[in-house]
């Protein structure tokens, strides 16, 4: 939480420090593609509202494409955020740094050689039994190059983290008391952790056993594909997928809200230190978050009863921390300190809104006598790109702009005017996404119902809006990377 | 309709949450004492926390003493049973008719993946929905309260076919 109004360290510098040209690689691979996906994602709503004109076929590739690649970008730039931060309080590897950079690329590039080559459209979760069974419209060996991409990816992050999880332990002692269990227990000698140390700890623990599940069904599937006599139970596969997926795509989230925690307060000329409640937060998000993703099986009624209500009890309360610590931290921290707006501070603010203000569609649709009439309708990519789009990516472009800015320069008008087109269009798709929901439209779908293409054509406008915006941002970035690195 | 009821809600407070940002946004270019900010704020903040606890339990009282979910054991005598089995990229749906104000069990499973089954009335608004998974019978409760040429969506991504995984359920005036 925000404490004292004393500046800090950081405060008084008129450039952010220098940083690793790793990590600067990593920040520009995931600003291009980020803008990719989302060039591919505006021509998938621009087919949907027939203004494109897009085969089936070519639209669940893209769709398949657009997911994976959104996914993964996210978790790159959230590793490039947490390396970057974490790397100021304990000993990372660099080489481990660079090694999960190559590998994500291979990875890529078998993912997308399994989709545009061998026309691969199993979507990005690669739902068991799919894969396998794709009514003869790609071969066994399209799938095989997929989920063979997306395990290289995942290999890449486990060693990321388990380096993490190695220098957190080396520094800290445990992962316990890097996530502040002795101050919390009122241990005199305790060490407060760094807000960064402990967020990227929670990361560790939850991704661990994300990508260690991910890993598992996705061999599974790969040994169905190569023996199909070799069924596994779809209920499990089911489940082991969502709990990947669920929990890395929300470690998205937690790993760049580091940015937030770090380079806010130097704008407002405070401090935003670890508290008990800070501490009490993050240890309940480690919980939440692994225990929520029932939330995505409420319609499959033949689940254990409890599991699903256990599954919608966690994912409301994962909203408090949120909502009681991070964004009201937020709040406080701006409140009436005189801060200094410019593109990275708006668009950190902006983050905090969007993670907070997204946790409303999400909770409800979470609840089961919704999901009832709500699941797999446009509610759902409605809720994740509200926070992902106006809150993970904005943490992402926060940063990127924080890179290398010199803080005592005026904000020009083209950075302040794509700062309001992204939160305005932003705001825009997402609604439109959730009012889609709301009337009973499909995910999914490559072709939509003529009552349906009005939303669509809406949804392409504020599309335009968003992706003009990152288009700044990116070449905004990509020109100040040779400073950045001369700067090192 | 639940939708517009939740639709509602969820502008509401977005809106409310926007409004909030944008004016300590706005108010925030004025300088006021950081530790005398952050008190009123810690104070505030465990109100705001019990507030929360509240809506979040009576919300989850309410909600969850209306399950979809079916009883334990099929009551044939007194429902409908109809099987629907989804395959890539068709609804074999077979039983007797099925009458407004009887209730209907389906009985939904998949011969080879994914697939969701989902329930549109004549207007084209989801009424209900259960997932089709192969192995596995999700058994989905529902009882119509008016006639009509209702419609069968696949609601789970099932391959390049899915959009057209369409089919029409005729529900007889009682």
């Amino acid at each position: 939480m925000p404490t004292s109004s004393a500046a800090v360290a950081g405060a008084a510098r008129d450039v952010s420090p220098g940083v690793n040209p790793c990590v600067v690689a990593y920040i520009a691979v995931s600003g291009v593609v980020l803008l990719l996906m989302m060039l591919l994602g505006l021509a998938l709503r621009l087919a949907q509202a027939e203004w494109l004109a897009m085969p089936p076929d070519l639209f669940y590739e893209m769709m398949t494409a657009h997911g994976v690649g959104m996914v993964g970008i996210a978790g790159l730039a959230g590793a490039g955020i947490m390396w970057h931060f974490l790397s100021q309080h304990v000993r990372l590897n660099r080489g481990i740094l660079i090694t999960n950079l190559v590998v994500f690329l291979a990875g890529v590039v078998m993912i997308l050689a399994a989709v545009f080559l061998g026309g691969f459209g199993g979507a990005w979760t690669f739902l068991y039994p799919l894969p396998a069974t794709s009514g003869g419209v790609w071969e066994p060996e399209a799938a095989a190059l997929y989920l063979g991409g997306l395990l290289v990816v995942g290999v890449g992050f486990l060693l990321f983290y388990l380096d993490a999880g190695r220098a957190i332990i080396a520094e800290y002692g445990g992962l316990g008391a890097a996530l502040g269990w002795p101050v919390l227990i009122g241990s005199r000698r305790a060490r407060l952790p760094e807000p960064a140390v402990v967020a990227s700890t929670m990361v560790v623990i939850v991704n661990m056993l994300g990508l260690v599940s991910g890993a598992a069904v996705l061999a599974v599937s790969l040994i169905n594909l190569a023996a199909p006599s070799f069924a596994a139970d779809p209920l499990l596969a089911k489940n082991m997928t969502y709990f990947f997926g669920h929990v890395f795509i929300n470690a998205t989230i937690y790993m760049t809200v580091i940015a937030v925690y770090e380079i806010l307060p130097g704008h407002a000329g405070r401090e935003w230190r670890a508290s008990k409640p800070f501490l009490w937060a993050w240890t309940a998000s480690t919980i939440l978050v692994l225990t929520a993703f029932p939330h995505h099986l409420l319609m499959d009624f033949v689940m254990p009863r409890w599991a699903l209500v256990v599954g919608q009890i966690a994912s409301y309360a994962a909203g408090l921390p949120v909502l009681v610590v991070t964004a009201y931290g937020a709040l406080t921290l701006v409140y009436r300190s005189g801060i200094r707006w410019d593109a990275a501070s708006s668009l950190l603010f902006l983050s905090m809104f969007g993670w907070a203000a997204g946790i409303v569609p999400a909770i409800i649709d979470a609840t089961i006598r919704v999901n009832l009439v709500m699941h797999n309708t446009m509610w759902v990519p409605g809720h994740f790109h509200f926070y992902l789009l106006l809150g993970m990516a904005a943490m992402v472009f926060g940063f990127m702009y924080h890179l290398g800015h010199d803080r005592q320069a005026r904000t020009d008008m083209l950075d302040r005017l794509a700062v309001w087109l992204f939160a305005a269009g932003g705001l825009g798709f997402a609604l439109v996404f959730l009012y889609s929901g709301k009337e009973g439209v499909p995910r999914r779908w490559a072709v939509h119902l003529p009552e349906w293409v009005g939303y669509d054509r809406l949804a392409s406008l504020f599309g335009c809006g968003v992706t003009a915006a990152v288009l700044v941002f990116v070449l905004r970035f990509l020109v100040r990377v040779p400073r950045l690195i001369a700067m090192r | 309709m639940l939708q517009d009821t939740v639709w509602s809600i969820s502008v509401a407070l977005i809106a409310g949450m926007a409004a909030v940002f944008l004016w300590v946004a706005a108010g925030a270019g004025r300088r006021a004492d950081a530790e005398a900010v952050q008190r009123r704020a810690y104070r505030l903040r465990t109100g705001w926390f019990w507030l929360l606890v509240v809506v979040i339990a009576v919300a989850t009282a309410t909600t969850l003493t209306a399950l979809p979910y079916p009883a334990p054991a099929p009551q044939a005598a007194s429902r409908v049973i109809v099987h629907a089995t989804g395959a890539q990229w068709s609804w074999t749906i077979e039983g007797p008719d099925i009458v407004v104000g009887r209730p209907v069990e389906f009985q939904v499973t998949s011969t080879d993946v994914n697939h969701g089954f989902g329930i549109y009335n004549p207007s084209m608004e989801m009424v209900a929905q259960t997932q089709a998974m192969p192995g596995y019978v999700n058994r989905l409760q529902h009882t119509f309260t008016s006639p009509g040429t209702y419609h069968i969506l696949c609601l789970e991504y099932c391959g390049l076919v899915h959009h057209q995984m369409i089919s029409d359920l005729i529900v007889k005036p009682n």
